[in-house]
């Protein structure tokens, strides 16, 4: 709140937050009356904490500023979790005052210890006039944010970051007002995550415009980046792979304004930073490591070492792109073993930290920060002799196999460097044998035959890059690896699947005789988002193919001519169907790629679905599996 | 003369002048604004002293000479800071990457 009251008092006629969707803008002046108000309103309520549950939007930072200066907790909830995990978490935080979007609005009516509004009526209710005496609370010993961390360990822990910790933060890395007045930072990453609350408050406190971007997708990243002349944006992995896809053919980004371009928030490939790099030659790249528990990030590789890497002779510098590079001024950094003693330079260990900004404390836990002020971040990494940190997967990651420890970042940085693999996940399996075993899921390239064959061929090859006992004694081909929607791989999930007892039959996929596979494959492919999988040529044509969108798959048959017709008789009731996590996102999507869809509709059993018709003329159903 | 601990946050009893702690020696500190002890309500009324009154700007840090008192100003104000008579000065900015 002080944050903000310095940027009213600094620069309050500047435009501070642009939500394109809405086609709205706050200036800090409006920011901070719509806080003042809300603020009064939150009070009245009798709520112990404001939750919010909806996508970017105004009505967010809003909400972040008006509960600090109500002295309540903000606690923003992730949407995309199902009903009863939103439920769940919700009643860890009653009473709450929640803000939330309209459709939405009907499953809170009547919950105990919710006190639910729609993001409109919150706006609305900011418009009042504010009671310029309205008291703020100003404890820095005060909680001034409860993130429930992302859960790629089992239930979500609820981390506390007092205001002292987010001040120091934003204090020690931004210098008040130093942004133009034409700078604009692109937020694409969701409010419930640590990055968007930090680029909230970094953004206020420089005095640079936030464009809001509510759901990511590649085309409308770079659309709003070119339209609003963004020159500042942060990005996950994923999220900057699937831009650097997008721009495919394009020589550069066509994006000269755009400054500045930091990542962080899981492991950057190598070749996604590098193609970047080369997109984006005028931009400046940042690499940020952070956690929820140290309000945000705690090292930086910066633009400069990013040039130097690249343009390095020497292997110890240019191995420095893939390092989340230096600990910011006040944060200092150990590397330890799992007894909590500190190790040699260049070995790998536990990543331990200590600073201002550092929290380390979680709701109904306590504190995990020991007496001198260090906390263990679960991360491993090392140093090297410069000081630049590389991280290896989490503490609990490494493999035991026989005695022998081992990093599964390391073997599957080696299968990656294969032709055939585009991506890899190593975990440690049970083994009578060895304590554990190295198990691994692959995923072939485009093109690669994923066969018995390949999974030799890659089990020889990391006997020929490393040591025998790395090659991993199982091996399977999946579709796609599970990540987080940040880009962080969950290998609780690889391990669990991997173990799950093996059955006949996996799952049913259906096969579709089209009249036109081209034609067919075409429309799935590039309007429904589809990608291909495997396929199977005959007479110089397309016989069949395998076509995969995330966790659905289906497979396309050529139809012979004289089946066409009678194939379409029986058609008549077959739907295809899908379960989805989000029709509304899938709807945008849709029509990003040029499709004329319907919007989708709430079915009188509570299910929100979405109905096409393939080329055949089959229909195509998407639903989400929660009524909403 | 108070303990200053980080987070903390004083008014000038003389001019518009509001900091907020950022880093404190061990014990007391004569923390001043315009030549008078800053406090945590503000205003007593009296005047700037002319020899304290280059003033201060929002969002500047200012140091001790030996950096173990570090504020940031939340609001400005006609008054200058000091650790009894010798004067605070700006702390100047080292310029980070933008990170989120």
């Amino acid at each position: 709140m002080m944050l903000l009251e310095m940027a009213t008092s600094g620069f309050g006629e500047r435009l501070a937050f642009t939500d394109p969707v809405a086609n709205r803008s706050i200036t800090y002046q409006e920011l901070y009356d719509a806080a003042g108000a809300a603020a009064h309103d939150i009070r009245a309520s009798g709520a112990s904490r404001v939750a919010m549950l909806d996508v970017s939007n105004l009505a967010v930072p809003v909400a972040l500023f008006a509960a600090g200066w109500a002295g309540v907790p903000y606690v923003p909830i992730n949407y995309r979790l199902t009903g009863d995990e939103i439920d769940a978490l919700l009643d860890r935080v009653t009473p709450a005052y929640l803000v939330t979007d309209a459709d939405r609005l009907g499953h809170f009516n009547g919950r105990a210890g919710v006190d639910a509004r729609s993001r409109q009526e919150f706006l609305e209710t900011a418009s009042a006039s504010a009671d310029p005496d309205e008291q703020r609370s100003m404890d820095p010993d005060d909680v001034g944010v409860l993130l429930f961390t992302s859960g790629t360990t089992g239930v979500p822990k609820a981390a506390v970051l007092r205001h002292r910790h987010l001040v120091s933060y934003i204090v020690s890395s931004v210098e008040f007002m130093s942004a133009a007045e034409d700078e604009a930072a692109l937020v694409c990453v969701p409010p419930y995550h640590i990055a968007g609350i930090a680029a909230t408050l970094s953004s206020v406190y420089a005095g640079r415009r936030v464009v809001q971007l509510a759901n990511f997708s590649a085309d409308g990243w770079i659309e709003t980046a070119r339209h609003e002349g963004i020159t500042t944006a942060f990005v996950v992995p994923t999220m900057l792979a699937r831009i650097v896809d997008a721009l495919e053919g394009e020589r550069t980004a066509g994006m000269p304004y755009l400054q500045s371009l930091s990542y962080g928030g899981g492991k950057m490939p190598l070749a996604v930073i590098e193609k970047a790099m080369a997109l984006f030659p005028d931009t400046d790249f940042t690499n940020a490591y952070g956690l929820t528990e140290t309000s945000s990030t705690i090292t930086v590789l910066g633009p400069d070492e990013h040039r130097a890497a690249v343009a390095s002779e020497d292997d110890a510098v240019r191995r420095r792109l893939v390092s989340v590079g230096v600990p910011l001024p006040g944060i200092e950094i150990e590397i330890r073993d799992d007894e909590g003693r500190l190790l040699p330079t260049g070995e790998r260990g536990e990543i331990y930290v200590r600073g201002e900004q550092v929290s380390g404390e979680y709701e109904d836990r306590g504190s995990m920060v020991d007496t001198e002020g260090w906390f263990p971040t679960r991360d491993a990494g090392f140093q090297d002799d410069d000081g630049y940190l590389f991280l290896d997967g989490r503490a609990d990651d490494v493999i035991v196999r026989g005695g022998e420890n081992m990093s599964p970042g390391e073997i599957e940085d080696v299968l990656l460097t294969h032709d055939a693999v585009a991506d890899a996940a190593i975990v440690g399996v049970p083994s009578e044998e060895w304590g554990e075993a190295v198990a691994g899921v692959v995923v072939a390239k485009g093109d690669a035959p994923a066969n018995a064959a390949l999974i030799e061929e890659l089990q020889a090859w990391v006997k020929d890059h490393m040591r025998s006992s790395r090659v991993p004694e199982r091996l399977e081909f999946w579709p796609e690896l599970p990540y987080n929607e940040t880009g962080k791989l969950l290998r609780r999930v690889v391990k669990e699947r991997l173990l799950a007892p093996a059955r006949n039959v996996r799952a049913a996929l259906p096969l579709l005789y089209v009249a036109d596979i081209e034609r067919s494959r075409a429309f799935y492919c590039d309007k429904l988002g589809f990608t291909l999988a495997d396929r199977w040529d005959a007479d110089g044509a397309l016989n069949w193919c395998r076509l995969v969108k995330e966790g659905a798959s289906i497979m396309l048959q050529r139809a012979e001519a004289a089946d066409v017709a009678h194939l379409r008789q029986e058609r008549s009731d077959v739907m295809l169907y899908f379960l989805c996590e989000n029709v509304d996102d899938l709807c945008t999507e849709f029509q990003g790629r040029g499709l004329d869809v319907p919007a989708p509709e709430v079915a009188f059993y509570g299910m929100k679905q979405l109905i096409l018709r393939d080329p055949d003329g089959r229909s195509i159903c998407f639903e989400n599996p929660v009524a909403t | 003369m108070a303990a200053l601990s980080a987070g903390k946050r004083l008014k000038s009893a003389v001019c518009a002048t509001e900091i907020m702690v950022i880093a404190a020696p061990d014990g007391d500190v004569d923390l001043c604004c315009g030549g008078a002890a800053m406090t945590a309500e503000g205003g007593n009324g009296a005047s700037v002293d002319a020899t304290h009154a280059d003033g201060t700007a929002i969002g500047k840090r200012y140091v001790n000479e030996d950096g173990s008192l570090e504020v940031l100003c939340v609001k400005a104000g006609e008054g200058s800071l000091s650790v009894g008579e010798s004067a605070l000065t700006v702390k100047d900015a080292k310029k980070l990457p933008k990170t989120d």
